[in-house]
């Protein structure tokens, strides 16, 4: 099944390259999540663009885009001795002001690596006399659980669990980045799963306001090469429009039950992304009912400044402004065995992509 | 980490089921999809699946996440992606997984 697959490679190449050949001009796509950006390293897809077509790599990755103000929060949480962080693993290598998670765990911090929010909550279950503060980053695909657990510890009466928030919305962070102009941008390569929660209608004020043809794709090489022709048709024929070719596993609603559950639990709110600064209605918080399980508001946590290394320029790339290798730290002073930038710490960040596939 | 990886439906009591993802059985929960039942076929993140889907675009789906991510899927394994809260033991080696 694979080889027959792989055996479309070479025709979708071709009917790509003709497509880009009729357009003529440059053109620049993002591809907004940090698993297209792994797939298109590895598979080899950046190899075969046509040279008029160019792809940057947008802010997709959660660790990455998780402002500097949450991973200190994260960081002085874990210096308390009543306190055990609960966290996807990526989280705990990110560097912060005073080290990192796992830094502060070889020192003796209780930091632990859950792979579902239903850990985290069984953690806080058996133990009792410990504040469980689980890290909640992540997408619309991850976010979902983490309403679930606060439900689950509202309905328990498990006041000894609480969530950092720090979960982001993809559409507002896209309509930034339209809006600021600094990135041109012809269209976007929407995200598989994160549209299998929010559905391929949700991309529909991008295409209203800006503009800009939408394809959502999966994550392999056919699947994305299928994405880049249906983009690079719009562009052909004038036309802007959302547009699926992962319709196996996104529908135009998406999860009905996790968007409900958005609604629930959730408010939209304003959040700081790294480097980025604020984006407008780009976050979600706790809805009033469910605000006692905001570790922010629980330990009287204020979020200050970000104190981003100076060198560091993964706030660039995330907005596809800068790649990698411009970077003076890449490769050098941040490799994924001492990252500087989370860009480097996650296994899908730009940087440790780049690094991993397309060292020069 | 928004990776989404296909498994099977084995075992279902309420919204707790186990999942067979290439022959390592792990619990999830079904909450996100409340239509699925024994034998079908989901996308499983972060311990939860998030869509149901045939079986074929499954094995598709695992197919081609394999081809195109390689390593980079085995370390979504011990991320939200891949659920590994596996306490059950596998029931069969993982090389038999059906292709």
């Amino acid at each position: 099944m694979s080889a027959r697959m792989s055996a479309r490679v070479p025709e979708l190449c071709e009917e790509l390259r003709g497509l880009c050949q009729r357009v003529g001009r440059r053109m620049q796509f993002m591809e907004v999540c940090g698993t297209h950006t792994v797939s298109i390293f590895r598979s080899g897809v950046r190899s075969m663009l046509p040279p008029n077509l160019r792809l940057v790599s947008g802010p997709g990755c959660p660790v990455c885009v998780t402002a500097q103000r949450h991973i200190d929060a994260a960081i002085e949480l874990a210096t308390r001795p009543e306190v055990t962080i609960a966290t996807y693993g990526d989280m705990i290598r990110v560097p912060g002001r005073r080290g990192s998670l796992e830094r502060l765990r070889a020192g003796g911090a209780d930091v632990r690596v859950v792979n579902s929010t239903k850990t985290a909550l069984q953690l806080a279950r058996d133990n009792p006399a410990r504040q469980v503060v689980f890290l909640g980053v992540g997408f619309e695909t991850t976010a979902p659980a983490t309403a679930i657990a606060v439900l689950e510890a509202a309905r328990d009466g498990l006041e000894n669990f609480s969530v950092l928030m720090c979960h982001k919305l993809v559409i507002p962070a896209m309509l930034a980045l339209l809006s600021s102009g600094d990135v041109p941008l012809d269209g976007f390569l929407c995200p598989g799963h994160v549209s299998v929660i929010i559905g391929a209608r949700a991309y529909q004020p991008i295409v209203a306001q800006h503009r800009r043809p939408c394809v959502i794709a999966g994550f392999e090489p056919e699947q994305i090469l299928r994405g880049l022709i249906n983009l690079v048709r719009q562009v052909a024929e004038g036309r802007a429009e959302v547009e699926n070719v992962y319709a196996a596993v996104v529908s135009e609603q998406g999860n009905a039950t996790a968007l409900g559950l958005f609604e629930r639990v959730f408010v939209p709110e304003d959040t700081a992304w790294r480097a980025i600064g604020v984006i407008p209605q780009s976050g979600q918080g706790l809805a009033p009912p469910y605000r006692r399980f905001d570790a922010v508001e629980r330990f009287g946590l204020t979020l200050g400044e970000d104190e981003d290394h100076p060198a560091c320029r993964c706030g660039e790339v995330i907005q596809g402004k800068t790649e990698p290798a411009d970077c003076a730290l890449f490769g050098t002073a941040c490799t994924p065995l001492h990252p500087v930038g989370p860009c480097m710490v996650s296994s899908e960040g730009t940087c440790a992509a780049w690094y991993k596939y397309h060292r020069r | 980490m928004c990776l989404a990886v296909p498994a099977q439906v084995i075992e279902k009591t309420g919204d707790d089921a186990v999942v067979d993802l290439q022959g390592n059985r792990l619990r999830i929960s079904t909450a996100l999809t409340p239509e699925v039942g024994i034998g079908d076929w989901v996308l499983v993140h972060a311990g939860f699946s998030i869509t149901h889907l045939s079986e074929a675009d499954a094995r598709e789906t695992w197919d081609y996440l394999r081809q195109a991510l390689g390593d980079a899927l085995t370390e979504a394994g011990g991320e939200p992606a891949g659920p590994e809260p596996a306490v059950l033991p596998p029931n069969r080696p993982q090389d038999e997984s059906g292709r």
